[in-house]
């Protein structure tokens, strides 16, 4: 239905005007990364990539 | 005179005493969402709740986090308002849920769903907790790849590509496990002291991360 699309996008666009002065705060003021910061991100971050996949490897099953 | 060094350690002891009493306050409340969200979830799957529903309860719950919380977190009001927001978003599950159950092996893909939420949030909270590391320098990135992904999201409506929800599913569980990594290392650090804003922000990164892995684990079972 076109007009539930409609909803879902104002929805959308309500959730992007919601987070964009958050989102500008913390561009302007999140910290600089220290030597090994982004390692300590990115080593969770790909344990969670290969998790995804995995399961839905043993789903496709 | 006391020695400054006493003083400084009894300074020390007391944050570290207040930032516990966040971290345990926040898990209780989270736990207690997430049950009073899933019996929600159940009432509306029980009730066959259409999506104009589900759309309704969304706007609501973005209404009480936009309009209400700021006003409520730092009162007793903020816990009902947190309990009305995750029974608004857990009740409007429904339709998304009873698709799934319609097909052949959707309670698989739900309950693997659900444990895979379980599994990536006790992780990165441990990993969080664990290594005690700043993880606040990621704030601006996150806020941005979210931006990133909602305005990927807006033309996914328009679009019939499944292609793209696909990859806006895997860029959501991304975003949102980083959410989870940044907002419990900003409770151990002090970055927020109250624990209903802490609730609300976990609760969102747990709820996004099940739907997305839902869709992936429902696509890859051909559901």
């Amino acid at each position: 239905m076109d007009w539930m699309k409609f909803a879902y996008a104002a929805l959308v666009v309500a959730l992007l005007i919601f987070i964009f002065p958050a989102a500008k705060y913390w561009l302007k003021n999140s910290p600089k990364a220290e030597r090994g910061d982004w390692q300590a991100f990115l080593l969770p971050i790909s344990l969670v990539v290969l998790f995804v996949i995995g399961l839905m490897w043993i789903v496709s099953q | 005179m006391s020695d400054p060094r006493l003083q400084m350690s009894s300074v020390s002891q007391a944050s570290v005493l207040a930032t516990n009493k966040v971290l345990r306050n926040t898990y209780a409340l989270l736990s207690a969402t997430l049950i009073f969200s899933a019996l929600m979830a159940a009432l509306s799957t029980v009730l066959h709740v259409g999506h104009g529903t589900s759309l309704i309860c969304s706007f609501a719950a973005l209404a009480l986090i936009w309009f209400v919380l700021p006003r409520t977190a730092e009162s007793a009001a903020g816990i009902a308002v947190v309990f009305a927001f995750t029974g608004l978003l857990g009740f409007g599950l429904g339709p998304v849920l009873n698709f799934y159950l319609n097909m052949a092996h959707g309670a698989q893909a739900i309950a693997t769903s659900l444990g895979g939420t379980a599994v990536v949030f006790i992780g990165l909270s441990g990993y969080a907790l664990a290594t005690q590391r700043d993880f606040s320098f990621l704030g601006g990135f996150l806020f941005s790849g979210l931006m990133v992904v909602l305005l990927a999201a807006l033309a996914g409506i328009f679009l019939n590509m499944p292609g793209l929800w696909l990859a806006i599913n895997a860029a959501v569980i991304l975003i949102f496990s980083g959410f989870i990594l940044f907002d419990t290392s900003r409770i151990i650090n002090g970055g927020v002291t109250n624990y209903v804003i802490a609730t609300t922000s976990i609760y969102l990164s747990i709820y996004n991360i099940f739907i997305s892995l839902l869709h992936l684990v429902g696509f890859a079972g051909n559901d």
